[in-house]
């Protein structure tokens, strides 16, 4: 569905995403783990169509990405996006506004899920709510490709199964998940598959249940074999 | 639900299920949830979930009724025979852990009745 073809992102002397080539089908959740820098963010924007690759191509649905199938796409990134007037039902009226294939019911539905009420202001809401928020209004698309950066990034624990739970949901047979996430333990029951990126370069790409039947190792053991015993300051 | 993430997520959630099974919270013959629910219950993959079923069925454990659902075994002979082969499994455990201690299954044996006394 998704296909990422020798892709490589320069900027000005630094090579952030090195010649990554990989597959994603849908009815899957793929879990892209690596410490931050190692060009997670970079990959999945040149994959929602958002920045263009130095070379190489993305290719969605056996054509090169253009810009009406970037409308099948959501990307949630990990800086804020809310205009700090906005209460919580603005924000999806204004999402409406964008995209043809938001839900308003699901919105909301999400929102209950979320306990998260349409008068709050944007404003004034806590990190852990402000992650919430910007799931719930990433996943009442009705997108093909559904791309999330860091949702876990700053949340308790409480707001990390109201996710978890969103994203177990979202799953179906016509469509790709792709969560990053530098907490790699927090993705291990949910993700069937592993992309490892390590300085820009694909490290590794496995099945999960897979390497644990055949190898009887986690996916942390795994990060801690790709990345060294230092993890995320190994060079 | 705590797993190891070592072993396969498939088969720690088919045992907990088993479990459920056994000591009757489950009961014979009752329908299991959706292969979405059950992934939604145990915060796992849909795909794993799907798994479980496919081995529970596979040990006749469950069954599917075409556009019905996955139903428990009404089969009491086959839950009695769940439950020997989970207490097999614990056993094993048991005496795997024991013997890497040094203590001899007799030993072992008075300390459980000395327990229980």
């Amino acid at each position: 569905m998704l296909e990422s073809k020798e892709v490589t992102k320069v900027f000005g002397r630094k090579t952030a995403v090195d010649h990554i080539s990989l597959k994603l089908d849908p009815g899957h959740i793929y879990a892209m783990l690596g410490p931050n820098g190692s060009g997670k963010t970079t990959w999945m924007k040149m994959a929602a169509g958002l920045i263009k690759p130095t070379s190489g191509e993305i290719w969605y649905n056996g054509h090169p990405l253009e810009i009406n199938s970037r409308r099948e796409i959501a990307y949630m990134s990990t800086e804020p996006y809310f205009y700090n007037w906005m209460r919580v039902s603005d924000v999806g009226k204004y999402y409406q506004d964008f995209f043809s294939d938001f839900s308003m019911d699901r919105y909301k539905e999400l929102l209950d899920r979320m306990e998260l009420t349409g008068d709050l202001k944007t404003r004034s809401l806590s990190s852990g709510m402000m992650a919430k928020l910007k799931i719930a209004v990433t996943m009442a698309r009705d997108a093909r490709v559904i791309m999330l950066d860091e949702p876990l990034n700053g949340i308790d624990l409480l707001a990390r199964d109201q996710i978890m739970t969103s994203i177990v949901e979202t799953v179906s047979s016509d469509r790709v998940l792709l969560i990053s996430s530098h907490l790699v333990e927090e993705l291990e029951t949910v993700a069937d598959y592993a992309v490892f990126i390590r300085q820009g370069h694909l490290a590794d790409f496995r099945e999960l249940e897979e390497l644990r039947m055949t190898e009887g190792i986690s996916v942390a053991d795994k990060y801690r074999q790709i990345y060294g015993a230092g993890g995320e300051y190994h060079e | 639900m705590k797993y190891t993430t070592s072993t396969p997520i498939y088969m720690q959630v088919a045992d907990s299920v088993k479990e459920k099974i056994v000591t009757g919270e489950i009961s014979p013959g009752e329908k299991l949830p959706s292969g979405r629910d059950l992934a939604l219950a145990y915060t796992i993959n849909p795909n794993t979930a799907a798994r479980v079923y496919q081995i529970l069925e596979q040990e006749q454990v469950s069954f599917t009724k075409r556009g019905l659902g996955t139903f428990v075994t009404e089969d009491p002979e086959r839950i009695r025979l769940l439950r020997s082969e989970m207490a097999e499994q614990l056993l094993d455990q048991f005496i795997n852990g024991i013997e890497r201690l040094g203590i001899t299954k007799e030993e072992a044996i008075d300390m459980i009745k000395e327990k229980e006394g």
